[in-house]
């Protein structure tokens, strides 16, 4: 019997000194999982300050941080001014968006007998997916592509089926670049899709797309690229076919930086810029503007402050897209707002 | 005295007992009411429209889960019907025919099967399943048994038809190790007399197999229930688009896996009601679907026993 108790206080003593070490824990998006968990490790092993990060979903992310559950939040799509209400009533304080990096969202398909990259307007990406165009021969995408002898081939739709960031930034897209595609199906991380199959996440997507010819798909870049699915030029805002790549997502945060709005609540699909991919968008974390406990506070700040300056070098190699200087500098000023008592 | 002492012994174990058994019912209840609480915003937004509805838009928050219900129903009843006459067969081999250096090893990879996680299932059958079934499978029936509704349309290999098939192999371990260990069970001198009164090795089995009815019909309702509730193995396969259609090529969806799908970025709040409130209605489902499986079982043994006392 002495002996159990014993070993009953040596682990709880064990415990309490593992405890002293300092624990954040964080609750969120998957899509940038890959990028954080790198970050956590890495700040691990300078600091020792340890991370706890569950990829549960942006809607995860953005409950648990208004219930208070998390010291940080995730999410993939800001939070709507509802949500923020709600959080201030239940922290009693404000929720900052700190963009942390970008990703883009590709448009796999799979035609093996084409050789070059198709490109796709707005219109026509709108067209596909809400199944008015239904033929790869269709004179309006060959409208754009007069070099390709596209196929007499019925086009086969993948999408998400589960809620994803990836989707929400797919069809804010959609909706800003067709009126009808805003006003039949409209924006969200889940759609009433008009037409095709759900595949169950990226991998799902990209699966689909690899397995059966005619299909077309959104994918995040990473995974358009590891799987070598062939991914197509879009359309932007000023009238010019881009290839998806870091540098032109990059480029899409730029040339929004001078509308930028305080908060970071925005959409950067569609942006302006002569060479920014117009399926881009940012990934925050969120973060109560007056911390309660203060080491952790500290802690959550410095942290914030690090993935701003060394973090963003991680990026390019994990598919992510560093953020332009000048949104660094944006961030590093919000960062500032955080209030941890001394 | 010595006898007093035993009953206090029994009276203890009678109780505890006694009380772990009614802690089932505790939880169950437990769970329907929480999961009732939860969905009544929903329930009371939509009212029973909800289960005769197809639309699913969680944009205009506009929802019904009849898709949801007839894909849970589809896929878990195709399951069975090709899960359960292999099942029985493997069975009647492994304790009929089968010599005891093979029934031991293939009774130790059926059980195998039932422990593999239903996400390598998944994997399984998107990535091997599903395109042999779209350039194998269904080509076959679409040519042979083109005519009936039930294989029509185009060929994507996901669909109704792989979710039943990527079921029965999943819900096939339980109804054939639970088969066999029934018909293990059958007295040997049962068999022993049939075969004395002339009858063939067959029928000797047609005997034990009646003997065996209604435990065959109880592993069949395990499987069911588990074809029921499969989560990630079947939105791997299922093509996940909330239609009704009578053709097996049509993608479909199931109440369990839009849960799984949505249910992590659901945000507002009667998106989420409306998420348990699909969890209610299969609670429910199973309920009625294991109401009327017990019904059966007991007709069945009823029955039975009645042939034996005449």
């Amino acid at each position: 019997m002495r002996k159990i108790t014993k070993t009953i206080l040596f682990i709880l003593t064990f415990l309490s000194i593992a405890n002293s070490q300092i624990q954040l824990n964080g609750a969120g998006a998957t899509f940038p999982y890959v990028i954080y968990s790198k970050w956590f490790d890495v700040y691990k092993n300078k600091t020792a300050v340890q991370f706890n990060y569950q990829s549960i979903g942006s809607g995860g992310g953005i409950r648990q941080v208004s219930e208070g559950t998390v010291d940080f939040g995730a999410t993939d799509g800001p939070m709507n001014d509802k949500q923020l209400e709600v959080a201030k009533l239940k922290q009693n304080t404000n929720v900052l968006h700190i963009p942390t990096v970008m990703g883009a969202v590709a448009v796999a398909y799979n035609l093996p007998t084409l050789k070059e990259k198709i490109k796709l307007s707005s219109t026509v990406l709108a067209e596909i997916f809400l199944g008015t165009i239904t033929k790869w021969n269709d004179p309006k995408i060959s409208k754009d592509n007069p070099k390709l002898n596209l196929p007499d081939m019925p086009i086969l739709v993948v999408h998400r089926s589960d809620g994803s960031g990836t989707t929400y930034i797919f069809v804010d897209y959609l909706s800003k670049v067709s009126e009808e595609w805003k006003s039949k199906v409209g924006l969200g991380t889940s759609v009433n899709w008009p037409v095709g199959l759900g595949g169950k996440g990226n991998e799902g997507v990209a699966g689909q797309v690899k397995q059966l010819e005619g299909t077309i798909g959104y994918v995040e870049l990473a995974y358009a690229i590891k799987n070598n699915l062939q991914y197509a030029s879009v359309q932007n805002k000023s009238g010019n076919f881009i290839e998806p790549s870091l540098k032109a997502v990059t480029e899409a945060a730029n040339s929004e930086v001078k509308t930028m709005p305080e908060d970071f609540r925005v959409s950067i699909t569609n942006s302006a810029g002569k060479t920014s991919y117009p399926i881009s968008g940012f990934t925050w974390l969120l973060v109560l503007e007056n911390q309660k406990d203060q080491t952790k506070g500290k802690e959550l700040v410095k942290f914030l402050k690090w993935a701003m300056k060394d973090g963003q070098a991680f990026a390019e190699e994990l598919y992510y897209a560093p953020l332009p200087p000048k949104v660094i500098k944006l961030c590093l000023k919000s960062i500032d707002k955080i209030k941890v008592q001394k | 005295m010595n006898l007093v002492e035993k009953n206090y012994s029994d009276l203890f174990f009678k109780n505890l007992t006694k009380f772990f058994a009614l802690l089932i019912l505790v939880v169950i209840a437990l769970m329907g009411y929480e999961i009732y609480i939860n969905a009544k915003p929903a329930i009371e937004k939509f009212g029973w429209k909800f289960i005769t509805d197809e639309v699913w838009d969680p944009v205009q928050e506009n929802y019904g889960a009849l898709p949801f219900i007839y894909g849970t129903l589809v896929s878990s009843f195709l399951a069975l019907l090709i899960a359960l006459p292999l099942s029985v067969c493997i069975a009647i081999f492994l304790v009929d025919i089968a010599p005891s250096w093979i029934e031991k090893p293939f009774s130790f990879f059926i059980e195998l099967l039932a422990g593999i996680p239903s996400i390598v299932y998944g994997i399984w059958g998107f990535f091997v399943m599903v395109p042999w079934v779209r350039t194998s499978v269904e080509p076959f029936l679409a040519k042979y048994f083109g005519f009936l509704p039930f294989f029509t349309g185009p060929l994507y290999g996901v669909g109704m038809l792989s979710s039943g098939l990527i079921l029965s192999i999943m819900i096939l371990p339980i109804i054939a190790s639970i088969s066999r260990d029934v018909l293990k069970a059958v007295p040997i001198s049962q068999k022993e007399a049939s075969l004395a009164l002339g009858s063939t090795r067959w029928e000797a089995t047609r005997i034990a197999l009646s003997y065996s009815r209604s435990g065959i019909l109880g592993a069949t309702i395990l499987g069911l229930g588990r074809a029921l509730g499969e989560t990630m193995a079947v939105t791997m396969v299922i093509g996940n688009r909330p239609t009704i259609s009578a053709s097996l090529f049509e993608p479909g969806y199931t109440l369990a896996s839009v849960i799984a799908n949505e249910f992590t970025e659901a945000t507002s709040d009667l998106y989420i009601s409306v998420l348990i409130e699909l969890a209610l209605v299969l609670f429910v489902i199973a309920i009625i679907v294991n109401s009327i499986a017990r019904l059966l079982v007991w007709s069945v043994t009823r029955k039975y026993s009645s042939q034996i006392s005449n």
